[in-house]
């Protein structure tokens, strides 16, 4: 049987900590620009601008075809070669965690995209309407009356995809990038203990996307009431 | 910009010279192809059991079933195939986990992404089960018991036929994401279509076209599936529900 040991693991959760940063670091810059990035896309796509529409449609279609891992392959190996090539940066620089960040962000964007713009489409026409009807512009009506709804419906969507993110920020790595599994992993590979390590890191995404997953219902019940 | 194209590259022998670049990326493509199938028939049968246990009249088998969801839904799919391909061989009995180690590496780095996606998708494919199984009027249930048959008749032949033409649009985004998924694979050395994308940056110097072909292909797998499942929906959508005419 298996003799497990999980000595490794107190000495190397200052190295744990730091690498929850970088994880939290790409989560959270992720779900800003997802955000604002999504609503400008849902609005584009709902937009009666033709072209605009096709844009949006175009952006959002492509990135949810593609694999994440590719995408971030994309960033990690091909976008800083190109912006060498293109604009003469000087090779060679640790862009790792820039390139995770605007990877996800622009990733995360086309998924938050559809999520917004369905939540938008929920809001009853007459309330546009209104808004019209009151003397308010197309900015006005939607800053002060759709997006204020919609997004009071969407609480519980738009966390459900924070916590798929937050998981998989993991595959920076593909990058070698040390976030909170990629530390977990160097450290049971340097002591020969991945069986534990591993088991810790899953432990550790399992409660804390447990408990954000309860947040969830929780606003679930609270919108639906 | 000076980047000289050359998308005759794929035709040039690669490795120890038995086969092309190209053959390098059909190899991938095939294994991407089957690993997502075989993980999604695992998907489908075990998502499918998951998902009528979360629904029975039993609160010990529908918490059996919820916890299993929510375990597969909470740990990152990295974390999941790290743990398959690591952790499983040390678990198993002495004899098992040796075999497995002896196992040739791509037969070992197969089966632990097929465990993995299979597992992980069976989850996903559970909770659509389930709301595909609530989403019926209680009155199905009661009327299949009433006419004499047992509960597992009444999932047989009332409920699970109704359940599954009604889920077919989300199975196919799960359908989808099986594919996307599969390429995590790459991460434990298993040559699927990534990681034939990433060799070929390392051998050829054409980063571009490389990565170029090998999202095609992944946008191309895209597309077949969406048309065949959209073929698939018209066929078996239930009369009188909104989406059917």
């Amino acid at each position: 049987m298996y003799e497990f040991d999980w000595s490794s693991i107190p000495g190397a959760l200052p190295f744990l900590w730091e690498g929850m940063k970088v994880t939290l670091k790409i989560t959270l810059t992720a779900i800003g620009v997802g955000i604002v990035w999504g609503t400008l896309l849902a609005m584009m796509r709902l937009s009666s601008h033709r072209v605009l529409g096709w844009l949006a449609a175009g952006y959002v279609n492509l990135f949810r075809s593609i694999p994440l891992v590719m995408v971030l392959l994309w960033f990690f190996l091909i976008v800083p070669r190109f912006l060498e090539h293109v604009f003469g940066w000087p090779p060679g620089g640790d862009t790792r965690l820039a390139s995770a960040m605007i990877g996800f962000a622009l990733f995360e964007s086309a998924y938050y995209s559809e999520i917004i713009r369905a939540g938008i489409q929920s809001v009853p026409k007459g309330q546009v309407g209104a808004a019209y009807a009151l003397g308010m512009t197309y900015g006005q009506a939607m800053r002060l009356v759709v997006l204020p709804q919609a997004f009071r419906n969407m609480v519980p969507l738009l966390l459900t995809q924070a916590i798929i993110l937050f998981q998989d920020t993991s595959l920076v790595y593909v990058s070698a990038l040390a976030d909170f599994f990629g530390v977990a992993y160097k450290v049971g590979d340097r002591d020969g203990r991945i069986v534990e390590l591993l088991l810790f890191a899953g432990a550790v995404y399992f409660v804390i996307c447990y408990a954000a997953s309860m947040l969830v219902r929780y606003f679930r019940r609270k919108v639906n009431a | 910009m000076s980047y000289a194209w050359h998308w005759e590259v794929f035709l040039q022998p690669a490795g120890s010279g038995e086969t092309t670049y190209l053959g390098w990326i059909l190899a991938g493509f095939e294994t991407t192809i089957a690993l997502s199938l075989l993980a999604w028939v695992m998907a489908l049968l075990l998502g499918g059991l998951m998902g009528v246990l979360r629904t029975v009249p039993n609160r010990a088998l529908s918490g059996l079933a919820a916890t299993y969801v929510e375990l597969f839904r909470n740990v990152p799919l990295l974390v999941q195939l790290f743990s398959w391909y690591f952790i499983l061989p040390e678990l198993l009995p002495p004899a098992w986990g040796n075999a497995v180690k002896q196992m040739n590496p791509f037969l070992q780095q197969f089966l632990a992404a097929f465990l993995c996606l299979g597992f992980f998708t069976s989850a996903r494919v559970c909770e659509q089960v389930r709301s595909g199984i609530e989403s019926l009027p209680r009155g199905q249930r009661n009327a299949g018991l009433a006419l004499g048959l047992t509960l597992p008749q009444t999932y047989r032949h009332v409920l699970l036929p109704m359940a599954f033409r009604l889920i077919v649009p989300p199975l196919t985004s799960e359908f989808l994401n099986t594919f996307k998924n599969s390429a995590v694979a790459s991460t434990i050395g298993l040559l699927e279509l990534a990681a034939q994308g990433r060799q070929l940056v390392d051998y050829t110097a054409q980063p571009y076209e490389s990565f170029i072909v090998i999202t095609l292909l992944y946008m191309l797998i895209n597309i077949v599936v969406m048309t065949a499942m959209r073929w698939l929906e018209l066929r078996v959508r239930v009369p009188g529900y909104i989406g059917s005419k």
